[in-house]
């Protein structure tokens, strides 16, 4: 796939490359300057489909060594059962070191409340810059992409976070060529996103050409759900259905994994990943408007959450 | 969908009022690229705002104060797809204190659409986006001209802007242009041919984006390799293997090579070159690859790997044209870092003979004394350490550096060499 230089419609250059091996080739330089230029950089992992890809990406880049990264959760203690088991098995299987930023210990020891609501997605914010401070990492890698929210489209590669992990549109850094800028003060770290010029398609469509495995609630599957809004929600530690809303078996899938408060299933009978990029394809809502809440919240709530320290 | 169609990584620039938010958002409302929550967000917010129809624009400003002002503050990245293409587009602002904004867009850019409102044709800010785009080396440049609605689509009035912008041009050295007449808010010649221009034969600007070259000359230029970081696993199963990891930054690499590593001079033979976990006979410019080399010599992170029929020279002394980025101005012997593909060296500013009036041209203002934010001039540079650098019209990345404040680390200025020996 990558060796073969085919003619192209629309180019006449035999060297162009196919757009996949063109994101890879830069998702794999933004991992190796990371590798060259931090001391302690670490890979935010949820388990979910991004995550996955970009430590996909990490053990290509630096093979037949190891990858030279530790990897992060943010546990909301309200995850999907089958993403921690994959979590805990793809390290066990790559040898990697796992750290976990807990939500519920914060909740516990009374140093987070819980919203009445019963989301835990804005909680994350302060146990993940906590955990970058007590670590020392420099460097944090994120899954995100600019193409999933509007104030996303506006991200660096290499964003600067101040010793709170705040985002500060006005302060960016001008980012030019493929020169990345990862100085830093103590106490500082940046947040790199190699991901960044990645639609959802291409994730879907990179996962079926590499045959990346995935947790098994991306594919369709019978689950409990009951309706809150507009999302399909699964009932589970964190609450269930309130009056009115009747819980009820359907066949669904996730286009995205996140805090099981707030990330809603949509009606899906994709069990391969070729049904699920052709259901994608057909979609007319993004990833985010099916199935996320915590996006909704107003024009501005992602723009408000990355000032914040969230990602 | 196709997944080995290619990408076309182009920029937008415009003034504040030329409609360039409208343009983007009907190229992605009208390649059906928007999606229907997206559209639904923009609708109810231009209905709070008391406006009648959905404002495109909205899909494009994400920051709050670029919405509450009508602007465009930032570079922000966009993407979308058609049966024969995928795009990334730089939406940048086109405003003179966004000019760095202009440059970082421009930076990635293999086609740039400049536009230009019919009712006032070129001016003063449609010279600085074409004079940055000229800089830039930005390959291909598309002339919009938008809302010919407003001028009753008479193709007198768009004759009269493609020529005198033409002129201009070539005048700055952009071999081609290819002019358009549009109209952003009704679409015509956007996605979809004009009704109202029967006097018009070329393509709508979607067609043009989607047929236009791309991948230009990048593997045609002299093999460049910076070194970014040195594989060595040290296990059982791999005792000595020992790959330089990096992505190409211009030309062809093959197995039997003969290559120089810069700046030491040291030479040996390509014997292996891994594509992420696929051996290959050769790759090219911009895949990152591992390479092998037949001798065990001492290479590291900010090295270069180059043919040694075609090696760079190595010089302290570099000739630059420089966008300035900063707030904090530069001056003669400033101190700064300069980081050139994967190295990073200390740097001081000898000289700063001239600063460019974009306005007029590409006219000089000799011995500025100090480069502001947004200024453009030259500079010459005296590094701590000799650099492989090539001239920038050779080679986009290769040719290109940073100056970087060694106090804090921000970005002061971007730097194109005039070429090794100044």
């Amino acid at each position: 796939m990558t060796v073969a230089a085919k003619h192209m419609a629309g180019t006449e250059n035999p060297y162009a490359l196919p757009h996949l091996d063109a994101l890879e080739s830069e998702a794999v330089h933004i991992l190796r300057e990371v590798a060259g230029e931090f001391e302690r950089p670490v890979i935010l992992f949820s388990g979910g489909k991004d995550s996955i890809v970009m430590l996909h990406l990490a053990l290509k880049a630096f093979a037949p060594a190891p990858v030279p990264f530790s990897l992060l959760h943010v546990d909301t203690g309200h995850n999907f059962p089958e993403v921690i088991e994959y979590r805990d098995r793809v390290v066990v299987a790559h040898g990697l070191r796992l750290h976990v930023a807990s939500v519920q210990d914060y909740i516990d020891r009374g140093a987070l409340r819980e919203r009445p609501d019963g989301t835990r997605n804005p909680l994350q914010t302060v146990p993940l810059t906590e955990k970058i401070q007590s670590e020392k990492f420099d460097a944090v890698f994120g899954g995100g992409r600019r193409d999933e929210e509007k104030a996303r489209a506006k991200e660096r590669v290499f964003s600067l976070r101040d010793e709170f992990g705040a985002w500060e549109p006005r302060r960016q850094r001008p980012e030019l060529w493929n020169l990345y800028n990862g100085r830093h003060a103590p106490g500082e770290h940046v947040r790199v996103f190699p991901l960044s010029n990645w639609t959802e398609l291409d994730v879907w469509q990179y996962i079926a050409r590499e045959g990346i495995d995935l947790p098994a609630i991306y594919y369709a599957h019978e689950r409990e759900v009951f309706r809150r809004g507009e999302l399909w929600l699964a009932p589970g530690s964190w609450g269930g259905a309130g009056d009115g809303e009747t819980v009820e078996k359907r066949q669904v899938r996730y286009r995205t994994v996140g805090d099981m408060s707030c990330t809603g299933a949509v009606d899906s009978g994709a069990v391969t990943i070729e049904q699920v990029i052709d259901e994608i394809t057909a979609s007319r809502l993004t990833e985010r408007g099916a199935t996320r809440a915590d996006d909704k919240l107003s024009e501005a709530a992602m723009e408000d959450r990355k000032r914040e320290g969230y990602f | 969908m196709d997944t080995t169609i290619g990408t076309l990584r182009f920029a937008t620039a415009g003034s504040v009022d030329d409609g360039k938010s409208t343009l983007v958002g009907r190229l992605l409302h009208d390649s059906k690229s928007v999606l229907t929550d997206q559209l639904e967000a923009v609708e109810r917010a231009s209905a709070n705002r008391g406006q009648d129809g959905p404002d495109l624009a909205l899909l494009t400003d994400g920051l709050r104060a670029e919405r509450e002002q009508g602007i465009t503050i930032d570079v922000a990245y966009r993407y979308f797809a058609t049966p024969r293409r995928r795009f990334i587009l730089a939406d940048t602002p086109g405003h003179v204190q966004y000019t760095r904004n202009m440059v970082t867009g421009a930076s990635t850019a293999e086609l740039t659409v400049i536009l230009v409102d019919a009712r006032n044709g070129v001016v003063e800010q449609t010279r600085r986006h074409a004079a940055i785009a000229a800089l830039l080396r930005v390959p291909h440049v598309v002339l919009a001209v938008n809302k010919m609605d407003l001028v009753d689509y008479r193709e007198p009035v768009f004759a009269t802007i493609a020529e005198e912008f033409t002129a201009s041009a070539s005048e700055l050295g952009i071999p081609e242009v290819t002019a358009i007449p549009i109209s952003a808010l009704a679409g015509d010649n956007v996605v979809e041919p004009s009704a109202h221009m029967d006097w018009y034969g070329g393509p709508t600007v979607l067609e043009h984006l989607e047929t236009v070259p791309v991948g230009t000359d990048l593997a045609r230029a002299a093999a460049r390799f910076p070194v970014q970081y040195v594989i060595r696993p040290q296990s059982d199963e791999h005792p000595d293997y020992r790959g330089y990891a990096g992505q190409i930054a211009s030309g062809v690499l093959r197995v039997g090579d003969p290559v120089t590593v810069l700046p030491s001079g040291l030479t040996s033979t390509i014997t292996g070159i891994d594509v992420l976990g696929t051996p290959v006979d050769r790759a090219w410019a911009p895949q990152s690859v591992t390479l092998l080399l037949a001798d065990d010599i001492d290479i590291s992170r900010g090295d270069l790997i180059a043919p040694s029929a075609q090696a760079p020279a190595t010089t302290q002394d570099v000739r630059a044209t420089v966008c300035h980025l900063n707030e904090r101005p530069l001056h003669v012997s400033s101190r700064v870092l300069l980081k050139h593909g994967t190295r990073t060296v200390k740097a001081v500013v000898r000289e700063l003979p001239h600063r460019v009036d974009l306005t007029h041209g590409l006219a000089h203002d000799t011995d500025p004394g100090e480069f502001a934010v947004n200024d453009i001039g030259s500079m010459v540079l005296h590094t701590a350490e000799p650099l492989p650098f090539d001239a920038y019209a050779d080679s986009r990345l290769t040719g290109s550096f940073l100056l970087i404040n060694p106090a804090d680390g921000a970005v002061l200025a971007a730097g194109m060499c005039a070429g090794a020996d100044g």
